[in-house]
């Protein structure tokens, strides 16, 4: 599948991009936010919800991005004791038609490693989604405060 | 390694006995109900240990008697689990408001090695200012891990670093320290909060 994100269309007030095939989107970007940093020791988080409004599956693959040295999605688990861990969540499939959750709700983040700058309420950063195909898909993120709960609370 | 060991024959028995755990927890206990098999964390007056607030005062577990308290374990440098949590907290206690000022809610660190005092002060400051930090030496921080049957471990990162797995429920108490719920990481509002309403024996509209 042909995907180009020279057609994205970045909505700059709602944050949200879209991937699309020359005329046709088949990936959209919702409700993506970051929690702000202290500092830069500590590692940081990133939110977005990804739907697929094609018509086959899309896998996304990664994450990039300059603030971060590292990145990769993370699902968090609790186990059957109540404790809670977090892995390299790997490729991660949006069937045609549905939502995938990067949420709090949704028990996965983007985890940002080794900052290269302080993420500061108020500000943006750009994250480059990787796809299987190739593609990308490339947005702006805002960073809310540390104690925010998300865009609906906003 | 006891505790890798402890959590590695947790998740054998999950896998043994999944499907028909999975079952009764739908058919007996429903989403949101306490987990008979979780460990309760004893009463605050059986608890020993010795920590520090944020602003560097001594505390220990008879700081929590006198007043309905929150409990919660984590660590500074959790990206996700523990800034979600006591933002969940810090909601919660504003839906309480007034209510809910004479309750202790107290945030355990279970990495004390970068958690320092001041770290502490530094995170806590950003949510509801009910928030207590409490660190302390390792000793006593497994001590006090101990009385909540809290498990916590050290995991080493890809990117050179570590992190911390841990036990991620809210214990609730009375005011006389006796264990009085748990909240469960991401349970729904409309449990979590009549639990809280219980701890502060404040009459509710509808039997819990
Ligand atoms: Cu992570």
């Amino acid at each position: 599948m042909r995907k180009s994100n020279a057609m994205m269309l970045a909505v700059a007030l709602t944050m949200s991009g879209t991937l699309a095939l020359a005329d046709e989107p088949t990936i959209e970007v919702e409700g993506a936010w970051a929690r702000a940093s202290i500092g830069v020791s500590r590692p940081g988080a990133a939110y977005l919800t990804l739907r697929n409004t094609g018509e086959e599956t899309e896998t996304l693959t990664g994450l990039q991005t300059d603030l971060a040295m590292m990145s990769e999605f993370h699902r968090t688990t609790t186990d059957d004791q109540g404790v809670s861990s977090m892995s390299p969540a790997g490729d991660i499939e949006i069937p045609p038609g549905e939502s995938v959750l990067i949420q709090p709700d949704g028990g996965m983040h983007a985890m940002l490693m080794r900052l290269t700058r302080p993420m500061i309420e108020g500000e943006t950063f750009s994250v480059t989604l990787l796809f299987a195909d190739g593609d990308e898909l490339a947005f702006d993120v805002p960073i809310y405060g540390i104690a925010s709960r998300g865009p609906q609370t906003e | 390694m006891t505790r890798r060991r402890m959590l590695k024959s947790g998740a054998g028995i999950l896998l043994a006995l999944g499907g028909m755990l999975l079952v009764g927890w739908w058919q007996v206990d429903g989403p949101g109900a306490a987990d008979p098999d979780i460990a309760r964390p004893l009463t605050i007056t059986d608890m020993s240990f010795a920590l520090t607030d944020h602003e560097g005062t001594s505390v220990g577990p008879e700081t929590l008697v006198g007043k309905p308290s929150m409990v919660f374990f984590g660590f500074t440098y959790c990206p996700d689990v523990c800034p979600t949590t006591l933002s969940d907290i810090s909601a919660w206690l504003e839906d309480f408001g007034p209510e809910a000022e004479g309750m202790n809610v107290i945030f355990i660190t279970v990495d004390p090695e970068r958690d320092t005092v001041e770290a502490m002060a530094d995170y806590v400051s950003y949510f509801h200012p009910s928030v207590r930090g409490w660190t302390g030496p390792g000793d006593e921080i497994a001590r006090s891990a101990d009385g909540f049957r809290v498990r916590y471990e050290k995991i080493p990162t890809d990117s050179g670093d570590y992190t911390m797995n841990h036990t991620a429920s809210v214990f609730l108490f009375d005011e006389t320290g006796r264990f009085s719920g748990t909240i469960d990481y991401h349970e729904p509002r409309e449990f979590a909060v009549p639990k809280i309403r219980q701890a502060l024996e404040i009459p509710s509209e509808e039997p819990v």
